[in-house]
């Protein structure tokens, strides 16, 4: 079964069309690098997959069930683009925004102790483990980023989406941070990553899907850098929309 | 069968058996022995008993709620629901005026505090933002709302408004602070419960709609449990002061390092500011409203202040060639 299966799917932001009958299945321990020029809806197509948004038409499935409706939250761990923003200047330390990554396992009450271990394993598998008392509104974008990922590993889902998730890092923290993910990746965790450098994405995904509102192009990297996929999707046919990252 | 009418009058006796038990035996047995230790012969009046008590629940129960509102940028929201509530106020005084009935005004300030609550949260989920056009929309309505009511009836209910305006300590009645504390304890229990979903929804409103919380309906408690915050403050603080209990103990404690430390800490901010401004307030005989939250921002003075101080002192020996490394943070010790 598919970890997330899209058939058709048309959304739009009031007359705004912003994905068009796109249909594409992310099979167990893929990683979908998704790639497209600026307001090509890319963003809107992952918030679709992980169940943010109901499809105007068309339907996505997360593990075999109505994204939208998808209740079980924990198998899915959604990092935002301006995750580094995440509280703002809220005083939670890294331990605590690590320890969110159980609250859908642990609504209220005590943790138990399957729970702190996944916490603290979380923390070192990232390499925060001496940042956990530090407030995370201190770290460096890289070390925020980081935290973000470790949130999803205690949460223990088996889907990782990623909104370009190194804006704002710094090159050397970029790198370490993508040879992280191809880690995660070579365990089977499934990733998803929303990305504008194709260079990155053609690296280290294991497939590519290339957006400008309608799907250009699906599959391996080799391929999509032989065909005019790219050029077709960031060439003529472009329209201005009317927000970037809506 | 005459035990189910005995039931049924159970509760009612429970409660204000519970109330005499908290108020007589417990807190006033406390506040009369503090009284006979310390010499302070202000604790011993029963209406400053009943003043301090409410300055604890008020403590509690603000800084409480406003840790979640200042950290989403809602701080206003606790100002435009004050104003609600007093809206609310003027609506029971009104029909209890008009209709002779003898409706208790709290009750309609709550029912049209919550109702603004839902209001405000019905926009904001169409808006997409705590803009602030909505929020002035139902602030200042709802103040004219008020003002109108009070007005129509020949200023008859005038009185009775001006203690919601700007509030009281002395005339904290047992009844009403039987339902402070009953507010008190139901605020408190739902926070308790509901603080691991409430803080994901603040920390990262996305990712935790992602994990499949549901976040509109947490939302929608927050700004419900403001609206019962509000109310429960409005007779001590005063309409307009309000807000103020929302938001400057939680900025006292927004320096600390973990959520739960700083709601805590802002609580015990929350406390300083409540007992020392209602003791001033009886001492000078000024507002009690005015003089806790005065206190209030100079605590928060007091601390930024003194921050600072620390901040600039551990900073210079590194300057003058010290031995604590120079991080990348700049290694002035602030985390």
């Amino acid at each position: 079964m598919a970890v997330v299966e899209a058939d058709g799917v048309t959304f739009a932001y009031g007359d705004t069309p912003v994905v068009e009958d796109v249909s594409l299945a992310v099979e167990p321990g893929a990683f979908l690098g998704l790639v497209g020029p600026n307001g090509s809806g890319k963003t809107t197509l992952l918030e679709l997959l992980v169940g943010l948004h109901r499809p105007d038409a068309g339907s996505v499935s997360l593990f075999g069930e109505p994204a939208h409706a998808f209740a079980d939250g924990e198998r899915v761990g959604y990092v935002a683009q301006d995750a580094t923003h995440a509280g703002g200047r809220m005083p939670v330390t890294v331990r605590e925004a690590v320890r969110m990554g159980r609250y859908p396992h642990r609504p209220f009450g005590r943790f138990s102790a399957d729970d702190r271990r996944a916490v603290e394993s979380a923390l070192d598998r990232v390499g925060v483990r001496d940042l956990a008392d530090r407030r995370v509104d201190r770290l460096s974008g890289g070390q925020q980023q980081r935290v973000a990922i470790a949130r999803t590993l205690a949460a223990e889902a088996d889907l990782l989406a990623l909104d370009e998730p190194t804006v704002g890092v710094d090159a050397e923290s970029r790198e370490a941070f993508y040879e992280l993910l191809a880690e995660l990746n070579a365990s089977g965790l499934t990733v998803i990553l929303v990305e504008h450098d194709i260079g990155v994405v053609t690296t280290h995904a294991t497939e590519i899907a290339c957006l400008n509102r309608r799907l250009f192009f699906h599959g391996d990297p080799d391929t999509f850098v032989e065909t005019d996929a790219l050029a077709d999707a960031y060439g003529g046919d472009q329209h201005v929309l009317a927000h970037d990252h809506p | 069968m005459t035990g189910v009418p005995m039931l049924a009058a159970m509760p009612p006796l429970l409660l204000s058996g519970l109330l005499d038990w908290v108020l007589d035996d417990v807190w006033g047995t406390a506040l009369d022995v503090l009284a006979a230790l310390t010499g302070v012969e202000m604790l011993g009046y029963p209406f400053m008993q009943r003043a301090y008590l409410a300055a604890v629940c008020l403590a509690v129960i603000a800084p409480l709620v406003g840790s979640f509102l200042v950290h989403r940028e809602m701080a206003m929201i606790g100002d435009t629901l004050a104003h609600s509530a007093f809206a609310g106020v003027a609506v029971g005084l009104f029909v209890n005026a008009t209709y002779a009935l003898s409706v208790p005004p709290l009750l309609t300030a709550l029912l049209v505090a919550a109702v603004a609550a839902v209001l405000v949260q019905l926009l904001v989920d169409r808006i997409g933002t705590y803009s602030d056009t909505s929020m002035a929309v139902v602030l200042t309505g709802s103040f004219a709302v008020g003002s109108v009511l009070v007005t129509a009836t020949d200023g008859g209910i005038a009185v009775g408004i001006n203690s919601y305006l700007f509030g009281s300590l002395a005339t904290v009645t047992r009844r009403s602070l039987g339902v402070l504390l009953a507010m008190t304890l139901l605020v408190t229990v739902v926070v308790t419960v509901a603080y691991r979903p409430l803080l994901y929804a603040t920390f990262d409103e996305v990712g935790a709609r992602a994990a499949g919380l549901n976040v509109g309906r947490y939302n929608l408690l927050l700004v419900v449990l403001t609206a019962v915050v509000v109310v429960a403050a409005m007779q001590i603080l005063g309409v307009i002061l309000v807000a103020g209990m929302l938001v400057i103990p939680v900025a006292t404690a927004g320096w600390m390092r973990g959520f739960r430390r700083a709601v805590v800490a802002a609580v015990a901010a929350g406390l300083v500011a409540t007992v020392t401004g209602a003791t001033l307030s009886y001492v000078y005989d000024v507002a009690a409203g005015g003089a806790i939250i005065l206190v209030a921002i100079a605590v928060y003075a007091a601390v930024g202040t003194a921050r600072t101080l620390r901040s600039t002192v551990t900073v210079l020996p590194t300057r003058t060639g010290g031995d604590r490394p120079v991080e990348a943070d700049g290694g002035d010790g602030r985390d």
